[in-house]
């Protein structure tokens, strides 16, 4: 069984990022694609082009919704208006799991809308746990909370990001939406070792995989999402295969976004890994 | 420092605006050096400094949000000017950063605070004005609530006491200038510059466009949704102030009055043109039963 009780059991394969350049493509051509991820705020409106499109898409293909803006780590109540938009749109696109980041980004009701890091403390854990069980509370349905990208570290931090990870999924008893190219990006630029990371994930929590690319500056790299995944973060991927299963992938790209032929392409590329994962389980049976 | 206390610190920094070259401020707004601030909570490494880290997200904090106005009000940008259009917006961003999950809701106090501050829009400011009601006016009605309308048939059986409500998208705008054709234009240039290369030109980015003379005129202008796509339309005053008051609660008799309040209009003429109003607004879809929660509350 590929999928696990954070994926609702889902054998999703690979999918892309549902964009608008793309809608097109489409809705001409009809592409045979396993399943695509929506960014959940681009749909919590109350009407128009946006859910007319989205609607159609429901029609043919496997939705999976992806937030930004849950802020699990923020100190400040997540505001009910967004957690009741939120509902509504898992009733209607039928999401088997939600995702959005392990994160803050709002204070006193003051929204950076960025996906700004936690400082990896014990203070945080607690309170992240609380909102994560209830957002999956009230939800209904798996939660999954993504590692994020980061640029700075906390004089604070009293464990490393992955085991803070851990003691947040673990209490909340939530699934990990792993991005293998967050982990390269953060380990560049807080140098640790990319492979210890995810070996040291829950892997039987890992509910879904990201993988995208990024761009390097002198200093730091920015997770941009607007690059071909770098070989360095498909062996993250594999080895994170290894360990999780074949688990829904996606691929991201949100900038200077190609046609849709070369982003799908470059998604399926995955399924190398998945296929050899696969081919080993069943020799193993044989 | 506690959770919150960090929160609070770095999103004062990361929301603090630019300097001119869009580097990170080195005071904070509190009078401390920014140098400081950044290292009571952030750790450096061996290639960034703490002020270096925070730096990154306090660029990132403004090329979003600006970016993002940028986008939801390209016309006000172009009848201002790029580099008084940057200085509105972080002008603006600090009076009202977002409240909400959304972006979409950026600008959504912009035209108030506009009207409050002339001196950013300098000798346009009437026109900014009107400008930026009509580009929030299309945010509005791109993906505003639907309701299900009234027929003609429907229509024909109210009388001076029915109570009535608007299709939730339809914007009713009331401008100073004749600027609905302008915003058109504009966009309509917008997107020209945008698909010619790919990436919008940036040649004469910081001056203003030239523009058309614009005699100050009282205009009303309906921005509405059909077929996902929205559509301004311009409205008769008597027209406006019907729709307004129809909106506002008031039942069709005294909507009627309000709507001719004032009016050249000759009595003699104004049924007939009320037959047609309703005619238009039916097959537009504007019309709806009113609103229960809203009945429910005026009872209470």
């Amino acid at each position: 069984m590929p999928g696990n009780r954070f994926n609702a059991f889902q054998d999703h394969g690979v999918g892309i990022g549902l964009r608008i350049p793309h809608y097109q493509h489409i809705f001409s051509r009809k592409p045979v694609v396993d399943w695509f991820e929506i960014i959940s705020e681009n749909f919590m409106i109350d009407a128009g082009r946006p859910l007319a499109m989205l609607d159609r898409i429901l029609e043919q293909y496997r939705v999976v919704q992806h937030g930004v803006s849950m802020y699990f780590g923020s100190v400040t109540a997540p505001d009910p208006e967004h957690l009741r938009r939120l509902k509504q749109l898992v009733r209607r696109t039928g999401t088997p799991w939600l995702s959005d980041h392990l994160c803050w980004g709002s204070v006193d009701g003051a929204y950076t809308h960025d996906l700004l890091p936690l400082p990896y403390t014990w203070e945080a854990v607690e309170r992240t746990v609380e909102r994560v069980r209830m957002v999956q509370d009230f939800l209904e349905i798996p939660v999954a909370v993504e590692n994020v990208s980061s640029y700075a570290a906390f004089t604070g931090s009293e464990m490393a990001e992955w085991e803070f990870l851990n003691e947040v999924v673990e209490r909340a008893d939530c699934g990990i939406l792993l991005d293998v190219n967050n982990i390269y990006v953060s380990s560049m630029n807080h140098e640790f070792d990319p492979m210890e990371y995810v070996n040291a994930v829950q892997a039987h929590r890992v509910a879904q995989i990201h993988i995208a690319g990024h761009s390097k500056y002198e200093k730091y790299i920015l997770d941009t999402h607007d690059h071909p995944v770098i070989d360095p973060v498909w062996e993250l991927y594999a080895r994170a295969i290894e360990r999780c299963g074949p688990m829904p992938t996606l691929l991201e790209w949100d900038d200077h976004i190609p046609t849709f032929d070369e982003v799908h392409a470059e998604a399926k590329k995955a399924e190398k890994y998945l296929h050899r994962h696969s081919g080993e389980l069943t020799g193993a049976a044989r | 420092m506690n959770l919150q206390e960090l929160q609070r610190t770095m999103a004062a920094a990361v929301m603090l605006p630019l300097t001119a070259d869009e580097q990170m401020r080195e005071t904070a707004g509190d009078g401390r050096a920014m140098t400081a601030v950044a290292e009571s909570f952030i750790a450096a490494n061996s290639r960034l400094s703490a002020f270096e880290r925070l730096e990154i997200y306090n660029r990132q904090y403004w090329f979003r949000v600006l970016g993002a106005l940028q986008e939801d009000f390209p016309a006000l940008r172009a009848v201002v000017g790029a580099r008084a259009f940057e200085a509105l917006s972080i002008a603006y961003l600090g009076a009202h950063p977002s409240r909400s999950f959304t972006m979409r809701n950026l600008g959504s106090k912009l035209t108030d605070w506009l009207a409050a501050h002339p001196n950013f829009a300098s000798r346009r400011h009437g026109l900014a004005l009107d400008v930026a009601r009509i580009e929030w006016a299309f945010v509005e009605a791109f993906d505003g609530a639907e309701r299900v309308p009234l027929t003609l048939d429907q229509v024909a059986t109210l009388d001076g006491d029915s109570r009535l409500g608007l299709q939730p998208h339809l914007r009713l705008i009331a401008l100073d200038y004749p600027a609905d054709e302008l915003v058109l234009a504009l966009h309509d240039r917008e997107k020209q510059q945008t698909s010619e290369a790919g990436v919008k030109r940036e040649e004469g980015r910081d001056a203003p466009v030239k523009l058309p003379k614009l005699r100050r005129r009282a205009t009303w202008v309906a921005a509405h949704r059909v077929d996902l796509a929205v559509f301004y339309r311009r409205l008769e005053r008597e027209e406006f102030q019907t729709l307004a008051a129809i909106r506002n609660g008031a039942c069709l008799a005294d909507a009627i009055g309000e709507g001719f309040a004032n009016s050249r209009i000759p009595e003699a003429r104004r049924a007939q043109r009320i037959r047609e109003w309703f005619a238009t607004w039916a097959e537009l879809g504007w019309i709806c039963a009113p609103d229960l929660e809203s009945l429910v509350e005026e009872s209470i």
